[in-house]
């Protein structure tokens, strides 16, 4: 038998698991460089997968076909389309990494009966301290600060890069799920007054907790805040969000900060109202596309800081978002229910 | 004990709570409630300026507005603590327990004269803060004061040091018979002589309150910069060798990780208040421990040992003044004692790391990196080995660079100089060791 599956598959060995059972066929996109799954993750994975990159699969199809019974996409690869879900009969779950899933046709997935997983909480402490990061770099203009601070001229004062003050400020939580909450916690030790704006209003001892006050309707927040935070997921409800007339709305004096999805935004509109001078400056985790091209003027703008989606980008939150998937995917195989899960 | 609360009127219109969030002792803070309550017939007030500004109003003027109700309240961009005071002449002579006195003063008297820089500039005063001195004093600058040594130097009665000039030497202290003090913007004086000028009889003033809030929040900043690898990043975003972005790409946590406070006065406290809401383990070394209720405001532990704090760290952040004591206080010793995943933030002074130290040891990776708001000398040498690492980040000593800071800096410098021209209590004098 071993020697046939050696043949069938052209593999050198084949994984046993603890109990000497055979382990689940899971495919993944690549292993390690820029897009691959972390090589310090594969001891982990190994001891529960038999990984099967896309490479490994397409050379041998007919067998794996029938046999990889998850997915796990990590950083939206390997891509999944109705072709690859034809082919994959038994195909019973897929574990997204990160809490966004606008990549996912979740319906389509749902039509051939797999499961999907993310990994909401793992992602939720980081991404609230990056959006701290980012609020406060584009407040006291940090990068800008830098440049001048290693630049060939050096004449210059503090006074060439007089920032605002995030203490006592206003900020305007929009999105106050997970993660929106967290940078409430962490905004109230800066006695910043906090309005949010949520599809539901948090309970009082929740809103009590972190001082935050609820704008029923987002232009109350908009004309109030000293900086705006979009930390919603990026639905149909949510595209484009922030359009022309939310940015006009905004003081002229404030600052926007994105760490949802660059979809969220009007970004033609963005950028017409920072030429303008119609609200300060903006800091941008997320941009559609990632990334922007080389020639958008957003790139080039004094007041705009964008950094490369890495708000969950440490090397503990990956590892926990690994295990999370893992345990998702085992759930799923074992038809139990899978933690994690995402529902239509 | 106060029947005027020290550092300046703009206090006074502050609340309870809001002297306490500048870390004022809760000594002050029970006069200063007590105070405004009596006078401005008030039972509850939640710190909002505009109930207090007008309810000190209706106490100086008494035909003045009543309380407005609260639609009517402006929102006031950014919570701005204490009012402009100088803008507001019903508010004039706040400074002194005699507001009618000083009116007169300015009405018919000459101002006192403060010495300045220059206004505008590369290392003038900026322009709005130089119409601030101008309501209280007769503003002199170094340029005018040369050009005519003979009338100005009896006028010249204080000197406003800004981003640490003019340079006060024992020539320009001899030259000014009348001088009583120097006020200080900023909380630093390292760039003082205080010996030699106490020895001309002159007092010197610093701004301990203005800076605290926007320097806690500048270590902030840098701690999430360089965890996060924030500036870096930026790098990637924009440059134009960018196709796609990695994956693995990875900076460090700052929730739940450990912070070091070195210095915990009133900014080394305020960092802790803002530390805590990331939920990290917050410990510190400072000359004195800190009251019970203090250190368990913020969760911080005591390292009565330098050492302790320096092993156990994963963030070392410097928040203490520039001494004899304080100078080269992190060497190699002390960088080696570091764990090799830390990160070292200095916002205090330079002087206090030794810093061919520290890019041998940011060079070995002995430490992970380090975030500094100040070197010595500020700017460093276009050569210097700092520009070239790139696990350092380097800004341009903006720890007080905001709008807010720099004009309550100023307000505050005035208010110290005021008192000492008056001879009135001085809120914040610095001594001599």
């Amino acid at each position: 038998m071993l020697k046939n599956t050696k043949e069938k598959k052209g593999l050198s060995y084949v994984q046993k698991g603890m109990e000497g059972q055979e382990l689940p066929y899971v495919l993944i996109d690549s292993i390690g460089g820029k897009h691959g799954v972390y090589e310090d993750h594969l001891e982990f994975l190994k001891k529960h997968f038999q990984l099967i990159t896309m490479k490994e699969y397409l050379e041998n199809k007919k067998f794996l076909s029938e046999n990889i019974k998850a997915v796990y996409m990590w950083y939206h690869k390997p891509v999944i389309n109705e072709g690859l879900l034809q082919s994959l009969p038994n195909l019973k779950v897929v574990a997204s990494s990160g809490v966004g899933i606008d990549h996912l046709d979740l319906k389509l997935l749902s039509s051939y009966g797999v499961k999907v997983s993310n990994t909401p909480f793992a992602v939720s402490t980081d991404t609230a301290d990056f959006g701290m990061a980012l609020m406060l770099a584009s407040s006291r203009r940090l990068v800008e600060g830098y440049q001048m601070a290693v630049s060939p001229n050096t004449e210059y004062s503090p006074a060439d890069c007089l920032g605002a003050e995030v203490s006592g400020a206003t900020l305007g939580i929009v999105g106050m799920g997970t993660i929106g909450y967290k940078v409430a916690e962490r905004a109230k030790a800066f006695e910043m007054k906090i309005l949010y704006h949520n599809r539901n209003q948090r309970n009082k001892e929740e809103e009590s907790a972190v001082g935050a006050i609820y704008c029923k309707k987002i232009d109350d927040l908009l004309q109030q805040s000293d900086f705006v935070l979009l930390s919603v997921s990026l639905t149909p409800q949510t595209h484009k969000l922030i359009g022309k007339r939310e940015l006009e709305l905004m003081k002229p004096t404030a600052t926007l900060i994105n760490i949802s999805r660059g979809l969220v935004v009007d970004q033609d509109a963005l950028v017409e109202v920072l030429q303008n001078k119609v609200i300060k400056a903006a800091a941008l985790d997320v941009t559609h596309p990632e990334p922007l091209p080389r020639d958008h003027p957003l790139l080039n703008m004094k007041n705009v800081i964008i950094t490369p989606h890495m708000a969950s980008a440490t090397k503990k939150t990956r590892r926990l978002m690994m295990e999370n998937m893992t345990e998702s995917i085992e759930a799923g195989l074992r038809g139990l229910p899978i933690p994690n899960e995402v529902l239509l | 004990r106060y029947a005027f609360p020290p550092g300046g009127g703009s206090e006074a219109l502050l609340g309870g709570g809001a002297c306490w969030r500048r870390g004022w002792g809760s000594a002050h803070c029970r006069a200063m409630f007590r105070f405004t309550q009596k006078k401005c017939g008030l039972s509850e007030f939640g710190g909002r300026f505009t109930l207090l500004f007008n309810a000190w109003r209706k106490h100086t003027q008494p035909t003045a507005a009543v309380l407005p109700s609260r639609s009517l309240i402006p929102v006031r961009k950014a919570n701005f603590r204490g009012l402009s005071l100088p803008d507001n002449p019903s508010l004039r002579g706040l400074y002194s327990r005699t507001p009618k006195a000083d009116v007169q003063v300015m009405a018919g008297e000459e101002l006192p004269g403060v010495l300045i820089l220059d206004v505008g500039g590369t290392h003038g005063v900026l322009e709005n803060l130089v119409a601030l001195l101008k309501k209280h004093f007769h503003v002199i600058t170094l340029k005018e004061f040369r050009e005519n040594k003979e009338e100005m130097r009896k006028k010249i009665q204080s000197v406003f040091v800004f981003e640490n000039r003019p340079t006060i030497d024992r020539e320009l202290l001899e030259s000014l018979p009348n001088l009583k003090v120097i006020g200080n913007s900023g909380v630093g004086v390292d760039h003082l002589d205080l010996k030699m000028i106490s020895n001309f009889g002159v007092k010197v003033t610093n701004t301990p309150h203005a800076v605290a809030d926007s320097t806690a929040d500048i270590g902030m900043a840098l701690m999430l910069a360089s965890a996060r690898r924030l500036v870096e990043g930026c790098q990637i975003a924009v440059s134009p060798d960018t196709k796609y972005f990695a994956v693995n790409w990875l900076g460090v946590e700052v929730t739940k990780a450990t912070l070091g406070i070195i210095g915990m006065g009133n900014i080394g406290y305020k960092v802790a208040q803002r530390a805590k809401a990331f939920d990290m383990r917050i410990l510190y070394h400072n000359r004195n421990r800190r009251r019970k209720e203090e250190e368990e405001a913020v969760g911080a532990h005591y390292c009565e040992k330098m050492e302790d704090l320096l092993q156990q760290s994963d963030f070392v952040m410097l928040v203490v003044n520039l001494t004899p004591e304080t100078h080269k206080l992190i060497g190699k010793k002390e960088l080696g004692l570091m764990k090799p995943t830390a990160t070292l933030i200095n916002i205090s002074r330079g002087a206090i790391v030794d810093q061919d130290a520290l890019v041998e040891a940011l060079q070995n990776k002995v430490i992970r990196a380090a975030a500094l708001d100040v070197t010595y000398p500020e700017p460093l040498p276009r050569d210097h080995p700092f520009l070239k690492l790139n696990n350092i980040i380097i800004t341009p000593h903006i720890g007080t660079a905001t709008v807010q800071a720099i004009r309550m800096m100023t307000e505050e410098a005035i208010a110290n100089i005021l008192a000492v021209l008056n001879g009135k209590p001085i809120p914040s004098e610095v001594f001599p060791k």
